[in-house]
């Protein structure tokens, strides 16, 4: 059945989980970079997520997502069999895969998984694929062996140490531009401090820097400019013309400063959404 | 015709819910005819010989004997005249702009007072709602037989397309509409208000009456994205219908138009009408609660942002207008009613700077004043900036409806489709049909923003050529 969960699996117990969900029509023109916006239930609310990746034959697709408010809070309490009520996509402009060298993947959080089916796509198409992936620990750290699959390096930096380098991305980062004249491309997906601080490390090498924007959407196709985003001192909506644009051009403070814009709103929907279950369960 | 010897009565007038008690709800503000006013008011209709007002109607409704027929009490008999070219009157007695249609040519207008057409069109389509569905539609109580090999596909679920898929399927084919959003009628839903057009009363019943005539409705695809022209073709339609609108906003390319609490029309409403963020956090999507407001722009969609804005709990609304008020291209009625509930208008006044508090949010619109110069293209008196006139509006929520252009989603995936300069589809006058055979378009992706009605018009005469080319039997 068409948008039916068929696979759940909690990547961080209470933190990230990962779906294989039954999308046929999406899974069959979904690339690289592409995402969805999908409504868990009715009085539900358009989210967007990246596609983590598909399974053309099959007919899935896979997402994973960190519980964050009200909405992904809803989505957690899916099970296998249950189906998400409304998706939509695929949506936004794939990847652009340029070939011929070495592509270093930068991947923070739940990025990894968005930046995976990026990193899979340049793989595919011939180029040496670099992962580099960071997470505040052990534990938090995704997708290191689907990661291994297909990319012949892939390096990882803990904030604790508790895990390969004691550090953070940008440090594995800067060490191998410095060591290697090959790199075409430098990728980013992450949380926007991350993205910001990968876009300042290429800088002085003059790498070609892409990095996906995770703006705030509501229709995500193009209608409304709830995602607009400043690149090169242009407007553009990132539900269209992205989510990806070179990370020398964005300006990452804008960017910061609209996803808090409805903070507050946030934080009442889900302590609302609390206060319900907690009546439910009286 | 020579003047009536009889005076003219003056029209009956609509009861609608009072400024004050409305603009704390979002229930639909004008409340409708009794059947006793409609009976009255269908008794002014002159029964012209050569109606002015039938050419007036962009989808030519026989107006004059829908009229008689509702003089004489007999709804039903009204409605199907009606339905022979209008398959949504519910919707278009609420949201044309009679007054420069319809109405404007009747010629009881040369008196100030035309027909209420609107109103009556309004009020039969009301009181015969709750009967049979295929009646409904196609004004006829028996469904046709819908050919399954005739299949046509429309893209979008606005006004167009819903216009083409009532004809195609009241003429035997099987329609399937793709809409991109979780729910039906494209404006209908996202655009226009609950207080101007209620959504579960009257646009999902005019498109569940669809259903009925065994029209499928595929919701969150994407034309352009999940599915291409060509896949349409290669899945046994015959034709297809381009009806995706021109919902991409325009901004007003001013400094400071990215800051927080700033948003495009299509934002606001989106969150308010299909969100049904009104009702936050009962519904998940939220939306900024204004107290200072200001809108930019001077047409229907800035008047229904700025009477949102109201029923929102603003302490103040302003409507920023680089011309007068009585330039303005919203309807009169509207603007009325805008101003009846508390929205002020400032005239003469154009976008400078959006200006940032200390919390980095919007705290003031610096505005431009104007004054009106020589006329322009459009025989407007064109408004020209007062040198070193500026005003500044304390302000924390800004809504920008200056107008859409061509959605490129579809577009750019489909290059044989030929546009025109203007970046719209380029289209057969007569036919509607693109530059690609068997597939036509209509509504605002051809003409750019415009109307419901002349939507309506376009995907009514597109569905008339796509009938004949699959071989159903067209009225002329």
């Amino acid at each position: 059945m068409s948008n039916m969960i068929l696979k759940k699996e909690q990547l961080i117990p209470g933190q990230t989980s990962k779906l294989v969900i039954d999308a046929p029509h999406i899974a069959a023109k979904a690339e690289p970079g592409s995402f969805i916006i999908l409504r868990v239930c009715e009085h539900g609310e358009r989210i967007p997520l990246t596609i983590a990746d598909t399974d053309r034959e099959k007919g899935t697709i896979t997402i994973v997502y960190l519980v964050l408010g009200k909405s992904t809070a809803l989505l957690e309490e899916l099970n296998e069999g249950d189906s998400i009520l409304d998706l939509c996509g695929p949506l936004g402009r794939p990847t652009h895969i340029s070939s011929g060298g070495t592509v270093i993947c930068v991947g923070g959080g739940t990025g990894i998984a968005a930046m995976h089916h990026i990193a899979k796509g340049h793989h595919n198409a011939g180029n040496h694929v670099v992962a580099i992936i960071g997470a505040r620990n052990k534990e938090l750290l995704l997708f290191e062996n689907e990661l291994k699959a297909f990319a012949p390096e892939v390096l990882v930096s803990t904030d604790d140490g508790s895990y390969g380098h004691k550090g953070l991305v940008t440090d594995l980062l800067r060490r191998r531009l410095e060591q290697d004249n090959n790199v075409i491309e430098v990728v980013a997906v992450g949380p926007v401090p991350m993205m910001e601080a990968v876009a300042a490390t290429t800088r002085p090498f003059g790498v070609k820097t892409t990095v996906s924007l995770n703006s705030i959407m509501v229709d995500g196709i193009g209608m409304c400019g709830a995602c607009r985003v400043t690149v090169g001192n242009e407007t553009r909506f990132a539900c269209v013309d992205g989510p990806e644009f070179d990370g020398h051009q964005v300006d990452f403070a804008e960017l910061r400063q609209r996803l808090n814009a409805f903070r507050p709103l946030e934080r009442e929907s889900y302590d609302h959404h609390c206060r319900c279950k907690c009546h439910e369960s009286k | 015709m020579k003047a009536s010897k009889k005076p003219v009565l003056p029209r009956v007038p609509m009861p609608n819910q009072p400024p004050a008690e409305r603009v704390r709800n979002f229930d639909e503000v004008a409340l409708g005819y009794t059947p006793e006013m409609a009976r009255q008011e269908a008794g002014r209709c002159l029964q012209c010989k050569k109606p002015r007002c039938v050419k007036g109607c962009p989808v030519e409704v026989p107006i004059p004997q829908f009229i008689a027929a509702l003089a004489q009490g007999d709804v039903e008999h009204a409605y199907r005249i009606i339905k022979t070219t209008n398959s949504l009157p519910a919707v278009c007695g609420r949201v044309c702009p009679q007054e420069s249609q319809c109405e404007g040519a009747c010629i009881l207008q040369a008196k100030g007072q035309p027909v209420a057409i609107g109103r009556l069109e309004r009020f039969v389509a009301d009181e015969y709602m709750h009967r049979d569905a295929c009646g409904l539609i196609t004004g006829k109580p028996e469904c046709p037989y819908i050919d399954p090999e005739k299949k046509v596909a429309c893209i979008g679920s606005g006004p167009a397309s819903l216009t083409a898929a009532g004809y195609l399927a009241a003429h035997g084919c099987k329609v399937t509409v793709f809409e991109a959003l979780h729910e039906l009628g494209g404006v209908l839903v996202y655009g226009i208000p609950e207080f101007r057009l209620p959504k579960e009363k009257i646009v999902a019943k005019e498109v569940n009456a669809l259903r009925e005539l065994q029209v499928e409705f595929v919701r969150n695809r994407v034309g352009g994205k999940t599915f291409s022209i060509s896949d349409l073709f290669a899945q046994g339609y015959k034709a297809v219908f381009i009806g995706v609108g021109a919902g991409l906003p325009r901004f007003l390319g001013v400094p400071g138009e990215n800051l927080n609490g700033v948003f495009s029309a299509n934002e606001y409403l989106t969150r308010v009408n299909l969100g049904r963020a009104y009702s936050f956090p009962e519904y998940d999507t939220p939306i900024i609660r204004g107290r200072r407001v200001t809108v930019f722009g001077g047409g229907n969609v800035a008047m229904d942002a700025a009477r949102t804005a109201m029923r929102l709990g603003a302490e103040s609304v302003h409507i920023v207008y680089r011309r007068t008020q009585a330039e303005m291209p919203a309807r009169h009625e509207e603007v009325e009613h805008a101003i009846e509930e508390g929205v002020q208008v400032a005239e003469l006044c154009g976008p400078l700077e959006f200006r940032a508090g200390e919390n980095g949010s919007l705290a003031a619109v610096v505005l431009q004043k104007m004054e009106l110069g020589e006329p322009d293209e459009s025989g407007r008196r064109r408004p020209v900036a007062v040198q070193g006139a500026t005003v500044e509006l304390p302000t924390d929520l800004a809504v920008i409806a200056v107008g859409t252009r061509s959605n490129p989603v579809l577009l750019e995936n489909e290059p044989e489709l030929k546009l025109t300069g203007r970046g719209y589809v380029s289209v057969d006058e007569e036919t509607g049909e693109t530059s690609m055979p068997g597939v036509y378009a209509g509504g605002d992706i051809v003409t750019g923003a415009a109307t419901v009605i002349l939507a309506m018009g376009a995907g009514r005469r597109a569905a008339k050529h796509i009938a004949r080319s699959l071989g159903c039997a067209v009225e002329d």
